[in-house]
């Protein structure tokens, strides 16, 4: 009690000084950054349950959606059950025994200790390292594998962008690409959201009879009457660079460096 | 004291607007404009900070030292603007998405500052605080008819809804590629500036320099 009268007097005392007095200054100023910083920490802390929700929510949605899963009503964490989550070691090619529920691939992509920094040769990609385990998602019907969500990202114009890329049970066929997040040109690169352009993506084929990578963004419209046709996607029209950084961003993970050799285990398998 | 509290939340609307008149903010105007939801979710934001910012000031202005006033100021602001930021992070987690940096850099924005050095330091908090509103109004409204110019002529929506059948869809409208990039928020802009003063003559400034015309009958 006595020492709280004191403190009063102090603050008080304080607070009398004119404005410029030194001590009154720094008084002020450490005062109010106390103050501002345990207003912001107490909201950060007390608002990060529902962010992070929110986030899994958001990730859940995007695998649904490139899965072609999501409805409008649906139920997010129903349906979402029906997925299997895995950790594939991307240099294998094979299943990691790992906890998936706390391996975040986002986070070890900048570890030195969980990455590996790609040459310029191979980073077309332009993301500069990459995890060396994969988290992907198995959707599976009567326990055989009906559709497989991948995570890709890669550099376009502005940003980086960071989506799914879904193959039919072949390990062949695209069942869809989607971006959760991304900072393109609204209207112009940011088009890599429209339904109409994801749409093309559906039954494309990755690779040739001969296994090689094959798929890409061309610039313009795809002519359906030259071969190839099942590997080419019509380029964004003002989103040139965008359209480039989409290619190069899937045929990175779907090349030899990231998801290459995981898919080509998986199709002989496949094939057996 | 009722009176001057009108004219705190009224006057910025349109007679000192703070991006037609005073030309601040605009930064932000290019950034978020190119559709209505986001400048919405941005004009609640900047309004928010705008107005709580200057009520804080103004409660605390006898006691802001002269010397470190500007970092008092951007302190205050800044966390603020941090709040606001996680809020929409944990309810409006789509819309702050959308917004991206552009919340953060509410913080610089010079209507707040600007607020808060002119007003709020001499005025009392309620006074203040409608003062922000007022302004975050002003700056909200023109957000909202550039971002209806742009959205509509750029991608034929109105708040995310087609409104006009574009081409890509099988409509008959090509949608104007320019109103979705930052110059187009220029020209807009500087056409409701124009409209503006054209009805409001005494927001006309006094020219700089005038160009004479010069009789010379010297040889050279």
């Amino acid at each position: 009690m006595a020492e709280n009268t004191k403190k009063k007097g102090f603050i008080g005392n304080i607070l009398a000084l004119p404005n410029d007095n030194p001590k009154k200054t720094i008084f002020v100023a450490a005062l109010l950054c106390l103050v501002c910083s345990v207003l912001v920490s107490t909201s950060a802390v007390v608002l990060k349950p529902l962010q992070q929700i929110n986030k899994a929510n958001d990730i859940k949605k995007n695998i649904l959606a490139v899965t072609g899963l999501l409805t409008d009503d649906a139920d997010v964490d129903a349906l979402f059950a029906q997925f299997e989550t895995k950790v594939v070691n991307l240099d294998a090619g094979k299943y990691e025994d790992i906890d998936v529920t706390t391996y975040d691939q986002r986070k070890a992509s900048s570890d030195p200790a969980q990455s590996v920094t790609l040459t310029a040769e191979q980073d077309i990609a332009s993301i500069g390292s990459r995890a060396k385990l994969a988290t992907i998602y198995l959707l599976k019907e009567n326990g055989a594998v009906k559709q497989v969500v991948l995570p890709v990202h890669g550099y376009g114009l502005w940003s980086t962008l960071y989506g799914f890329i879904s193959f039919d049970a072949d390990f062949n066929t695209i069942g869809g690409l989607q971006f959760y997040e991304h900072a393109e040109t609204p209207g112009l690169g940011g088009e890599v959201d429209n339904p109409k352009w994801r749409k093309q993506w559906q039954g494309k084929k990755a690779f040739n009879e001969q296994g090689e990578l094959k798929i890409e963004v061309v610039r313009g419209f795809v002519d359906y009457k030259v071969a190839g046709a099942e590997h080419k996607v019509d380029g964004l029209s003002g989103a040139t660079l965008t359209s480039v950084g989409v290619s190069n961003l899937v045929k990175y993970w779907l090349g030899e460096n990231a998801f290459g050799p995981y898919l080509k285990n998986m199709r002989t398998e496949m094939g057996k | 004291m009722a009176s001057q509290a009108k004219s705190n939340v009224l006057d910025p609307l349109i007679d000192t607007n703070p991006i037609t008149l005073q030309v601040l903010g605009v930064c932000s105007a290019l950034a978020v404009t190119t559709n209505m939801m986001a400048a919405l979710i941005m004009s609640i934001a900047l309004t928010t900070v705008t107005a709580f910012s200057g009520m804080l000031i103004s409660s605390i202005r006898n006691h802001i030292p002269s010397t470190i006033r500007i970092i008092v100021q951007m302190t205050i602001i800044a966390s603020l603007v941090i709040v606001v930021d996680q809020l929409l992070k944990a309810y409006a987690y789509e819309a702050s998405k959308q917004l991206s940096v552009f919340v953060g850099l509410i913080i610089t924005n010079c209507i707040v500052l600007g607020r808060a050095e002119a007003y709020a330091m001499k005025n009392p908090p309620m006074l203040s605080f409608l003062d922000g509103i007022g302004n975050g109004l002003g700056y909200s409204l023109i957000l909202m008819v550039v971002a209806f110019f742009r959205e509509l002529l750029g991608a034929g929506k109105l708040f995310g809804i087609q409104v006009i059948p574009v081409a890509n869809e099988g409509g008959w409208y090509i949608p104007n590629g320019l109103m979705l990039l930052p110059p187009s928020a220029f020209f807009v802009i500087g056409l409701l500036i124009w409209a503006i003063r054209s009805w409001k003559k005494d927001q006309v400034e006094a020219a700089d320099y005038q160009i004479h015309q010069v009789h010379r009958t010297e040889i050279l």
